[in-house]
């Protein structure tokens, strides 16, 4: 089936539906409503960004109460209460975002649980917020001039605004700012070496879902016109997230899917499982919390691809190949680009790069070499920014690298591959070289949620084709990134990094691992680069692969340069043949 | 505030930050082994208080009929995953379900004998420790590679799904246990409950135990390596199922002797393992879930913390314990360097 009839269908269905339905099921729609908006925060949190939160439910209810404590107390109009629990919201998110999310993977989670617990007891503990019964008497939602007093009105408001942050959703996954959150699971190394802050990405896409869940509250609170703790509790946070584990992260609609499954299961197991057992109490639980273990140990990826196989999803259309972004002034053939002295690294007592000095030009191809442990990737790590050298200077057109992050050294000019591949696997060839032009686009994320990034976007798409035709892989463009064999995916990396318009070329070990036309034709790769007057710094450990393809040789071993100068000089070194050979 | 009502706060906090301190141990333990937030830890404690308060009314505990749903899950689970090799399935439940159906014959028949307290306390400690190996096998083990965040996922669903078992076998009511020891102490005018010793004295003497056996045992190291590399730890010969199951082991028989203690300073129900787990948390977290002295001292912090705005401002009690995570969140990501999960 297409996509578009599809949704079509869904809208139509939406539409009609509480025109047909009896009032319990306009209600739970209702209640679909306000919690796929929740579970859309979570999906873009949980499955694309690889964070989580527990206290999701915790900013359902600062926007349900900021709105009951000031419309009901201070007579404040609900539109304005939304803009302050949005504000609120946005303070309280991005605090605890940047307190968390600079650091490993595991404090966000707790320290919304913290957070989630500590407002709970909170909103039941202030007595102008009425305590654990509640604040009741809260307005009506007034649009255009008419009030919406009637579930059924309502239920066109909650499904309006619910399909509007699908829209924007989907929008800015498909985007520059989108293609960086979803680039984060693949670790801080890759996105920080295309000027990509992963910290506060992250946070971003923590505080968007704080925002989605927020204005979710608001809703809850002028649908209800009550609001009272117990629907804010750790217990509902919980809820939220096995609904965003059900639906996957394949889609935006998996938050739908997953609000709806779940909510139907719960009034479904409300209704039988106290007859089942013979007395009440939430024993749903017991059931959720198992469907969710046993979701997380077999299908990983929720439900949504289970159904996303009926509805094949043709491939987008792309702009041509075009050249339309600004590219930096390279240094004319010849000038130094890259100069290092005396660069030492110590890990403790241990020297792994002791003093190395050597320099690269432009126009160059130069092979940093050595045997195994001889200190190259340190070399290049201390180039690239990923690590920082204890001592000696490191200049890149003249700036001074050395205290510089990773991502600082990406926006001056140097494009990266890695050795172990770091493609975001989900998404396609195109879209991973597109994420090389980050720092060539402008567009954030508000433009791109509402579609005002497209001349931006095209711009991206056209450069990221540009640059797989340049390396030969355009007809690769619109498969998975993860279906394509080690190799291609090595000049996928290249064609990443050259999408960043670089004027240096960090390949790290680029031939590792591939098999020999697989090298015959990265060798062929570079070579023509060269021809285009690329600057490359090669580092490897096969000597043959090197030999025909550079202008010079840089040979490290134990930390220490052993030799410089011409491929075939090198090669006859007697210190280089012993390094090698050991003889 | 006069110096008497000090120290019988300071002496409050203390005895429940040592408690605190045995969970956040526990913690550290889980998390060092198999990387897993153990968020339902406070469980193994309300079911060990439940489990011995049964039997002090003379009731059969409900923890009989959760090892069997244990034990039956365990079965299905071995059957379902050695479908094929059925000559393994009988060895695999031996491991996983047969320690709870012993231990449910233990309370069963530590019940039907109507024994004494002593024997009470000793079923009490088997049936909550048989648990531990079964729900690593149950929930964690088929996703024992995941990324911490999945892991953490399933612990918060394994926490849930034990709560609402605890409601279904021991019922909504609170309950609380006779203390081991009713002796007091008076020093220097302060008085010193027998209880709070014996509570000072375990938790002392685990923290050193821990900390010696991760630092200086071969099985301690052992359990490390697999923390920090389940197929090198493999190559090396150490089972990294094994490992799980057993630091989960350990970490139920801590939940199961923190419960004895806990349980006759304040009442307990169902759902009350999640609070007191969580309080042992923020000490976990102070010590950054690695280190046992420092995530000890950041328990009893947090003990004192909760003994002393009790007092202050009672209502906001468990709101100022729990927003005390962040400044100490930010105080971690201000002092460690982070490295990369990889």
């Amino acid at each position: 089936m297409n996509p578009r009839i599809l949704l079509a269908i869904v809208v139509g269905v939406i539409g009609i539906a509480p025109m047909v339905a009896p009032a319990f099921y306009v209600t739970l729609l209702n209640y679909i409503g306000l919690y796929s908006l929740v579970a859309l925060g979570l999906v873009l949190l949980t499955g694309v960004a690889g964070q989580t939160s527990f206290g999701q439910a915790a900013f359902v209810g600062l926007g349900a109460y900021t709105t009951a404590v000031l419309t009901t107390q201070y007579g404040m109009s609900p539109w304005f209460t939304l803009i302050i629990a949005l504000g609120i919201t946005l303070a309280v998110g991005y605090l605890l975002g940047i307190i968390t999310l600079s650091m490993g993977g595991h404090y966000l989670p707790l320290a919304t649980i913290a957070w989630g617990i500590s407002l709970y007891f909170l909103m039941g503990t202030i007595e102008s917020f009425g305590g654990f019964t509640g604040i009741t008497g809260v307005p009506a939602v007034t649009l255009f001039g008419f009030k919406l007093e009637k579930e059924g009105e309502f239920y066109y408001f909650i499904w309006i605004v619910v399909l509007a942050a699908l829209w924007c959703i989907a929008n800015l996954l498909d985007s520059r700012p989108g293609r960086a959150i979803r680039a984060l699971k693949q670790g801080s190394t890759m996105v920080e070496a295309f000027g990509i802050h992963p910290g506060r990405t992250k946070t971003a896409a923590f505080v968007i879902a704080a925002l989605l869940a927020c204005l979710s509250g608001w809703l809850y609170a002028h649908l209800q016109r009550f609001v009272n703790p117990t629907p804010f509790g750790i217990n509902q946070g919980i809820e939220y997230l096995f609904m965003a584990v059900v639906g996957g992260a394949v889609s935006v609609w998996g938050a739908v899917l997953g609000a709806a499954l779940v909510t139907l299961l719960k009034t479904w197991l409300q209704d039988w499982l106290p007859k089942l057992i013979g007395e009440a109490g939430q024993f749903e639980i017991i059931v959720f919390g198992v469907l969710l273990v046993l979701l997380l140990q077999y299908a990983r990826d929720g439900l949504l691809p289970y159904l996303q196989r009926f509805v094949p999803i043709p491939p987008r259309k792309l702009p041509a190949a075009g050249d339309r972004l600004p590219h930096r002034t390279m240094p004319a053939l010849g000038t130094a680009v890259l100069d290092v002295n005396a660069a030492r690294k110590t890990f403790g007592g241990l020297v792994a790069v002791n003093d190395v000095t050597f320099n690269v030009n432009s126009g160059e191809v130069v092979g940093l070499i050595g045997p195994n442990g001889a200190g190259k990737s340190t070399c290049f790590n201390l180039i690239s920014g990923a690590l920082e050298a204890s001592a000696g200077s490191i200049k890149f057109m003249g700036t001074e690298l050395i205290g510089k992050s990773a991502s600082d050294i990406a926006k001056l000019g140097l494009g990266r591959t890695f050795q172990h591949v770091k493609l975001v696997g989900t998404m396609t060839v195109v879209e991973n070289v597109a994420l090389g032009a980050y720092l060539r686009g402008s567009k954030g994320i508000i433009a791109s949620s509402l579609r005002l990034n497209t001349a931006d976007e095209a711009a991206a798409l056209a450069e990221a084709m540009r640059q797989l035709e340049r390396v030969g892989l355009a007809a690769h463009a619109h498969d998975a990134a993860n279906s394509l064999p080690l190799g291609k995916q090595r000049i996928v990396e290249i064609a990443r990094a050259l999408a960043s318009d670089p004027i240096l070329l960090l390949l790290d070990e680029p031939a590792a691992g591939l098999r020999y036309a697989e090298k015959q034709q990265l060798a062929a790769l570079i070579k023509s680069l060269k021809g285009e007057g690329m600057t490359v710094l090669l580092v490897e450990h096969d000597m043959d692969f090197v030999m025909g393809l550079v202008d010079r040789l840089v040979v490290l071993n134990f930390g220490q340069k052993l030799a410089q100068g011409l491929p075939e000089a090198v090669q006859a070194d007697p210190a280089v043949r012993e390094a090698y050979l050991g003889a | 505030m006069d110096f008497s009502i000090a120290t019988l706060l300071a002496q409050d906090g203390l005895t429940n930050g040592a408690i605190y301190c045995l969970l956040a141990l526990a913690l550290v333990l889980v998390f060092a082994v198999t990387r897993v937030i153990f968020v339902p830890q406070g469980e193994f404690v309300a079911f060990a208080v439940l489990t011995l308060a049964a039997f002090e009314q003379n009731k059969l505990p409900g923890t009989v009929w959760l090892l069997l749903a244990l034990a039956a899950a365990a079965v299905l689970s071995e059957t379902l995953t050695y479908r094929r090799e059925p000559a393994r399935i009988l060895r695999a439940v031996a491991g996983s379900a047969l320690p709870c159906v012993v231990a449910a014959a233990v309370v069963w028949g530590v019940w039907a004998s109507q024994a004494g307290f002593a024997l009470q306390v000793l079923a009490t400690v088997v049936s909550v420790t048989a648990m531990g190996p079964a729900v690593y096998r149950l929930a964690f083990q088929p996703v024992a590679t995941a990324p911490v965040l999945t892991l953490l996922i399933v612990s918060v669903a394994v926490h849930f799904v034990l709560t609402g078992l605890g409601l279904l076998f021991f019922g909504a009511e609170g309950a609380r246990t006779s203390a081991f020891t009713s002796t007091s102490f008076s020093v220097g005018g302060v008085n010193i409950s027998g209880q709070s010793l014996l509570v000072y004295a375990f938790t002392a003497s685990l923290v050193i135990i821990m900390g010696a056996f991760f630092k200086y045992t071969l099985f301690g190291k052992a359990l490390r390596a697999t923390a920090a590399n389940r197929t090198g730890a493999r190559l090396a010969g150490v089972s990294p199922n094994f490992a799980g199951r057993l630091s989960l082991t350990l970490a139920a028989a801590i939940g199961a002797i923190s419960g004895l203690l806990i349980g006759p300073i304040t009442t307990v129900y169902y759902d009350s393992g999640f609070l007191v787990g969580l309080k042992g948390f923020v000490g976990a977290i102070v010590g950054g879930l690695a280190s046992y002295p420092i995530a000890a001292a950041g328990a009893i912090f947090v003990g004192l913390v909760e003994a002393f705005s009790s007092f202050w401002a009672s209502a906001y009690k468990e709101v100022i314990v729990f927003t005390l995570i962040l400044p100490i969140l930010l105080w971690r990501s201000l002092t460690t360097t982070h490295h990369e999960e990889e």
